[in-house]
C-alpha cells in the first residue's frame, strides 16, 4: 500500500472525524461495539483499538490491519454504542482515505461466481470497497 | 392511483430473485392492492455510502425519488431490504439537509428539481397494515410449519430507517401468525448474513449462515423466512458449507401459498418443494 | 449567410478556434474536422468515413460562453467562435473476449456482468448520455445490463457508432459501448430471428456470384475506381 500517497498533507485524526461526522474522543473504551459485532472473529484488531490508533494519529497501524474492511456496515455497534458514536461511519471514512487514494480493495475483474451471485452483492462490494 | 402501489425493483429482483418478485406481485394482486412498477428507475447502490461529503452516490437513489415525484406519486414501495435501507437513507438526508439537496439538483440539471416529498417503504409495512384481511383470505393455513423469521441489518438499523424494534423485531411473526404458521424464535434473527462478502470472502459468509442456521435447526424450525434478496442468497446459496439444509422462503412465497396461489420457486438452492409436500401445503 | 455567399468577392467571415490551445482563424460553417485540415493538420488517424457513422472522429471541447465540456463527432460538428478543442485519435478500452455460442442468456442471466463486472459500479451520473454524439440514454442501457435486460441494452443502443465517448468520463470507468455491443451480439443470436436475407446474401457470395466483380474492382487502377466511386447509386435489389 502507498503510504506516502494516502497520508500526504493530511491529519489523519482530522480527516476521519470530517469524513465520518463522527468525535472520536468520544470514545470511552468501553468494548461494546466488539461485543456486538458478529464479525470480530475475522478482524485483525478490535473497531476500539482501531478508534485509539487514529487518535494517536498512528495510520500505518489502522491500515495494516484489516477491520474496516471486515466490517460490512451492519450498523450492529452503531445502534449499540452508549455515547452514541456512529462506529459505522468511522469505518466507511477509513475505507473512503484508502479507496480515495485510488487503492481498490475488491478486484473488480476477478469475481468468480458471477453466474450465482445476486448483482446486489456485486454492487455493493464494490461501492464498499472500490473507488 | 389510489388502490396501487407505486413499486421499485431494484437490480435484482428482476433475475436472481424473480421468485420474490412474482410472488408478491400475485398476493397484493389477490388482495386487492397491486403493485405498479415505476417507469424509470434506477440501481440504488445496494450500500449506503457513509461520508459526509458524499453526494455522488445518493445520486442513483434521488435520481429514482424524482422519477416517483413525476409520476405523481409520494409513496415508493420496495420488496429488497437493501433497496429500501439506501433509498431511505438517502431520501432522509435530502430531506433534513436543505445543502445537499441544493447541491443535488444543481447536479441534476437536466431534470425537474426533487422536492424531498417522496416517502420510501418496504413491502412488510404494507403487509402488516393488511395482517387481517391477508387472515381472511387465507385457505391453506400453514398450520404445521415451523418458520423462524430473520430480519438481518436492512429494515432495523440505523435507527433513522428502522421499521421495526431494532432488538426485538415483530413484524414477520405477526404476519406468519396470520397465516396460521408456528413461529420459532431465532436469536440471531437480527444479525448479518454476512452481505456483500459473499463475493470475495465467503468463508465469512459461511460462519455467519452456519451460526444463524444452527439456532433456528435448534429452536425446530423447519424453515426460514425472509425478505431480502442478498440475504436469501447468503443463507441459501452457503448453506452447502454446513451440515443443514432448511429451505429458505421470501415471506411473500409464504402468503401466496397460504392464500392458495400458484407460484414457481425458481431461484432456491435448497429445495422448498418437498417441505412444502410432506406438510401437506403443496400437492 | 445567403448574402454573404452572392457577394463572392467579399471575404468569407473567419471564427477563431484553438486547437491543443494554439490559435488559428479558420472559415465559419466548416466542420472541424474540415476545419482541422484547413489549418494544416493531415488526419492519420481520428477520421474515417466523414459521414457520422463510423465513430472515429471523436472530439472534445469547450467553448468560451458554457462552462461544461463537450463531446462530438469532429465530421458533424461546425465549428464556433472561441472553441478550445482536440481529437482523440483513440479511445482506450478493452473489449472482451467470449464465444458467442458460450454466452447463452438463458443459462447464465448475468452474462453482461460477469464480463463487464465494473457496470455493476455506475452510479447513475448520467455523464455518458450527456457525452452521446448518437443522442443515445447510455445510463439507462447501462442500468438495463445490470438487471440482466439484454433485450432493452441491445434495442437503446441500437443507434450506437463506438465512438466511446461515453466512456471517458464515466466515473465507474464502465466500457459502454463494448458492454452493449455484447449485448446486441448476443441479442440477435438468441432472441432474434434468423434473417432470411442474410442466409441468401452469404449463400451467394459462397457459390461465388460476386467474385468476377470484385476480381474486376481489385485490380482498377486507383483513378477509376475513384471515378465509379463517385458515380456510385444505391440500387435496392428487386
Ligand atoms: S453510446 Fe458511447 S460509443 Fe456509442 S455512440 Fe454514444 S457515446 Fe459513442
Ligand atoms: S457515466 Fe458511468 S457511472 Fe455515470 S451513468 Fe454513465 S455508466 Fe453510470
Ligand atoms: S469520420 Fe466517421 S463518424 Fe466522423
Amino acid at each position: 500500500m502507498n503510504l506516502k500517497k494516502l497520508t500526504r498533507d493530511i491529519d489523519f485524526a482530522d480527516k476521519v472525524e470530517e469524513l465520518s461526522g463522527q468525535s472520536l474522543n468520544a470514545c470511552i473504551q468501553c468494548g461494546t461495539c466488539a461485543a456486538g459485532c458478529p464479525f470480530v472473529e475475522d478482524m485483525d484488531i478490535l473497531p476500539e483499538r482501531v478508534f485509539k490508533h487514529i487518535i494517536l494519529g498512528d495510520i500505518e497501524k489502522v491500515l495494516e490491519h484489516n477491520t474496516m474492511w471486515i466490517c460490512a456496515a451492519c450498523y450492529t455497534c452503531s445502534v449499540r454504542c452508549p455515547r452514541d458514536i456512529d462506529i459505522a461511519k468511522i469505518m466507511e471514512a477509513v475505507r473512503q482515505i484508502v479507496l480515495r487514494a485510488n487503492i481498490d480493495r475488491a478486484e473488480v475483474d476477478e469475481v468468480d461466481n458471477m453466474e450465482e451471485l445476486p448483482q446486489l452483492a456485486v454492487v455493493g462490494c464494490f461501492r464498499k470497497e472500490t473507488g | 392511483m389510489e388502490d396501487s402501489y407505486l413499486y421499485y425493483p431494484g437490480c435484482t429482483l428482476k433475475t436472481k430473485a424473480k421468485d420474490y418478485e412474482s410472488s408478491a406481485m400475485k398476493v397484493m394482486e389477490e388482495l386487492g392492492r397491486p403493485l405498479v412498477e415505476m417507469d424509470d428507475w434506477y440501481c440504488c447502490g445496494a450500500m449506503q455510502s457513509l461520508t459526509e461529503d458524499d453526494i455522488m452516490h445518493q445520486i442513483a437513489p434521488i435520481r429514482t425519488m424524482c422519477c416517483a415525484q413525476e409520476q405523481g406519486e409520494e409513496k415508493v414501495v420496495t420488496l429488497c431490504d437493501m433497496c429500501y435501507n439506501v433509498l431511505k437513507q438517502a431520501n432522509e438526508r435530502m430531506k433534513e439537509n436543505e445543502d445537499d439537496l441544493e447541491t443535488m439538483n444543481d447536479f441534476l440539471d437536466e431534470d425537474p428539481d426533487y422536492e424531498g416529498e417522496v416517502e420510501v417503504h418496504h413491502l412488510l409495512e404494507i403487509l402488516l397494515e393488511m395482517k387481517d384481511e391477508i387472515e381472511d383470505a387465507v385457505t391453506n393455513s400453514l398450520d404445521d410449519l415451523n418458520i423462524a423469521p430473520y430480519y438481518g441489518c436492512m429494515l432495523l438499523r440505523p435507527d433513522n430507517v428502522a421499521i421495526d424494534e431494532t432488538e426485538d423485531p415483530e413484524m414477520m411473526e405477526e404476519i406468519l401468525g396470520s397465516l396460521g404458521a408456528e413461529v420459532i424464535e431465532n436469536p440471531k434473527r437480527t444479525e448479518c448474513c454476512g452481505s456483500y462478502h459473499t463475493v470475495n470472502r465467503s468463508d465469512i459468509v459461511e460462519k455467519r449462515v452456519e451460526d444463524i442456521v444452527s439456532y433456528a435447526v435448534n429452536e425446530g424450525a423447519d424453515a426460514i423466512v425472509l425478505s431480502c434478496p442478498l440475504c436469501q442468497f447468503n443463507l441459501d446459496f452457503h448453506q452447502r458449507a454446513t451440515e443443514f439444509e432448511l429451505p429458505v422462503f421470501y415471506i411473500t412465497e409464504l402468503i401466496a401459498l397460504a392464500l392458495g396461489l400458484d407460484i414457481e420457486m425458481e431461484n432456491h438452492k435448497i429445495d422448498p418443494i418437498s417441505l412444502l409436500e410432506e406438510k401437506g401445503i403443496k400437492e | 449567410m445567403n448574402e454573404d455567399k452572392n457577394e463572392e468577392d467579399e471575404e468569407q467571415e473567419m471564427v477563431e478556434i484553438f486547437v491543443m490551445g494554439k490559435r488559428y482563424e479558420v472559415p465559419e460553417g466548416l466542420t472541424i474536422m474540415t476545419a482541422l485540415e484547413y489549418a494544416g493538420y493531415k488526419f492519420t488517424r481520428g477520421c474515417g468515413c466523414r459521414g457520422g457513422f463510423c465513430g472515429a472522429c471523436s472530439t472534445v471541447y469547450r467553448t468560451e460562453e458554457d462552462y461544461k465540456l463537450k463531446m462530438d463527432l469532429a465530421c458533424q460538428t461546425a465549428v464556433e467562435d472561441g472553441m478550445f478543442l482536440v481529437q482523440l485519435p483513440f479511445m482506450p478500452a478493452v473489449r472482451e473476449e467470449y464465444e458467442i455460442e458460450k454466452v447463452d442468456p438463458e443459462e447464465h442471466d448475468n452474462v453482461l456482468l460477469d464480463h463487464y463486472p465494473e457496470v455493476a459500479r455506475c452510479v447513475s451520473c448520467n455523464t455518458c448520455t450527456k457525452s452521446c454524439p448518437q443522442d443515445i440514454e447510455v445510463m439507462d442501457y447501462v442500468q438495463a445490463a445490470l438487471r440482466g435486460d439484454i433485450e432493452r441494452t441491445a434495442e437503446l443502443s441500437f443507434d450506437c457508432i463506438q465512438c466511446g465517448l461515453c466512456s471517458i468520463r464515466c466515473p465507474a470507468d464502465i466500457k459502454q459501448y463494448h458492454m452493449a455491443q455484447m449485448a446486441r451480439r448476443i441479442y440477435s443470436k438468441y432472441e432474434q430471428p434468423d434473417s432470411d436475407e442474410l442466409a441468401k446474401r452469404v449463400k451467394e457470395i459462397e457459390e461465388g456470384k460476386y467474385d468476377e466483380e470484385m476480381e474486376e474492382l481489385a485490380n482498377m487502377a486507383e483513378e477509376e475506381l475513384k471515378k465509379r466511386y463517385d458515380e456510385r447509386d444505391i440500387v435496392e435489389e428487386g
